[in-house]
């Protein structure tokens, strides 16, 4: 039987891997051992892999608080959950190790989704990304609520806003030239569309719905203004 | 009684958590309440000299968690208002010296014998920031109206519902009716559209803030100028009560149409 945490050194610092089992009883066995070797281990940066738990915000910022009672930092917590995934994002930690780190533990975090890597999942997200907010995914990213400055968004596929983006948003992040970012009001930070950035003209008059496409290498700005649209699709969303 | 935990921040350094501290303390003291404010600021601390406090220090928050005195050593009395006491922050250590936990355990313990504590955070993200919301059961997040701060605002009020201290309340400090009217400075509305929390006060900029701060002397203590009455004001929406919004307009009437914009909003 495989004990319920281990500890490994890698490059950034401390991977502890837990083992499958309740939240409570691994919370605890977990605490025991920092305990144990807190002299041993103070200062470190610590990266806790959970496989397939679910943590939400108050059981991982205590356990972040408790581990840096112990004089050690929690810096980054790897997950198959995607809800975990996004709990640690909201608290600012980070969700990868270096692709040199990920071959060399040996316990695979899960082969990545192929639905994944093909660009066609989505995330929904509702609730505003406020400054210091990342949301990183690989198919398409939907939030409702505001995208505020300071935040960021980086998805493989497209990005859908229902509400105002102001931040910064970078769609087909690996290359795809077909996304596109669509937004109730579009006033980013940054703008960027399978790598090109866009300049986009300061918005004269009311906002509206726009569309932002790459066009031979340019980024374009499409007003929604349905009436006008005579071509009967919907926008070109993949 | 048991305590409401109140804990003032802002993540930019200087926007006026400090003096917001002080001020809602003595609004709050004022009116009958018992009140305990916290100097979370270790190693920085103010909130004694805002309060005129300074000289009677003996023992500190650091003191408390550390074992070499009891709670009520550390509770320095203020002499104009009976119900009023402070915590002060040691100013020989730093952040480290106190955990997140130990705040809790301390508001815990103090929670029974007063009505509210207000806990005055350091500017930041980090330790100390942590240290001053965990026991909190309201953040009151101050800024200023203009763009750095709000940023900063934004920031901390994403960090307070990621830690599950539910939506913070806003007091937006300092704001200069005569530069909002010029369309130099952010207005209300501009600061709430990007924020979309509660609003709790407006705080217009007035002199006497600075000089009372000097003085030892929160302006909070007569309530007379602007500033303090919009303090005051603040003091009794934190109790629950519907306060109208201060009327501004005598000195401009871009902010009264703000202020009216608020009241028809039920604000």
């Amino acid at each position: 039987m495989s004990p319920l945490v281990q500890i490994k050194g890698i490059r950034e610092g401390l991977l502890v891997v837990l083992g499958e089992g309740d939240w409570p009883e691994l919370h605890s066995s977990l605490l025991d051992l920092i305990v144990q070797q807190r002299d041993f281990l103070r200062g470190a940066k610590i990266y806790l892999e959970v496989g397939n738990q679910i943590l939400n915000a108050s059981e991982m910022g205590q356990l972040r608080d408790e581990i840096s009672e112990q004089g050690l930092n929690l810096w980054g917590v790897i997950t198959n959950s995607p809800k975990t995934e996004q709990t640690a994002q909201v608290l600012g930690l980070a969700t990868k190790l270096s692709r040199q780190t990920e071959k060399t533990i040996q316990r695979s975090l899960g082969t990545p989704d192929t639905n994944l890597s093909s660009g066609e999942d989505a995330i929904l997200i509702r609730r505003t990304l406020r400054s210091g907010f990342s949301i990183r995914h690989e198919g398409h990213v939907i939030i409702i609520g505001d995208v505020n400055p300071g935040a960021e968004i980086v998805a493989g596929g497209s990005v859908v806003v229902w509400g105002n983006l102001r931040g910064v948003v970078s769609a087909g992040s690996g290359g795809d030239k077909t996304a596109v970012i669509c937004a109730l009001e579009l006033a980013p930070v940054q703008l960027r569309i399978a790598g090109t950035q866009a300049n986009l003209p300061k918005r004269k008059g009311k906002a509206s719905p726009v569309l932002a496409k790459l066009l031979d290498e340019q980024i374009i700005t499409e007003n929604w203004l349905p009436a006008k649209d005579k071509s009967g699709g919907l926008w070109p969303l993949k | 009684m048991a305590a409401k935990v109140i804990t003032i921040t802002s993540g930019k350094g200087g926007v006026g958590k400090t003096t917001t501290t002080a001020n809602l303390a003595v609004a709050l003291a004022a009116g009958g309440d018992k009140v305990v404010c916290i100097d979370g600021d270790i190693g920085l601390r103010n909130l004694d000299v805002i309060l005129g406090l300074e000289n009677r220090i003996v023992y500190d928050l650091v003191d408390i968690v550390e074992g070499r005195c009891r709670l009520r050593q550390a509770m320095i009395r203020d002499k104009r208002l009976p119900e009023l006491y402070l915590i002060p922050a040691a100013q020989t250590r730093d952040k480290s010296a106190v955990s997140p936990s130990d705040m809790v355990r301390l508001c815990d313990e103090l929670r029974s014998d007063c009505d509210y504590i207000l806990i005055d955070s350091p500017a930041g993200i980090e330790r100390g920031f942590r240290n001053a919301v965990a026991p909190a059961d309201v953040v009151v997040v101050v800024t200023n109206p203009e763009v750095s701060a709000v940023r900063d605002a934004d920031r901390i009020i994403g960090l307070v519902e990621a830690e599950e201290k539910g939506p913070a309340k806003l007091i937006i400090n300092r704001l200069k009716p005569e530069m909002v009217k010029r369309g130099d400075m952010l207005s209300v509305n501009d600061v709430l559209d990007l924020l979309a929390v509660e609003l709790i006060g407006i705080v217009p900029e007035d002199e006497g803030v600075l000089t009372g701060g000097n003085r030892g002397a929160p302006v909070a203590f007569d309530g007379k100028g602007m500033a303090g009455q919009a303090f005051r004001n603040i003091s009794r929406r934190l109790k629950g009560e519907t306060v109208e919004f201060l009327d501004l307009s005598s000195q401009s009437g871009l902010f009264g149409k703000i202020t009216r914009f608020f009241r028809s909003g039920g604000g």
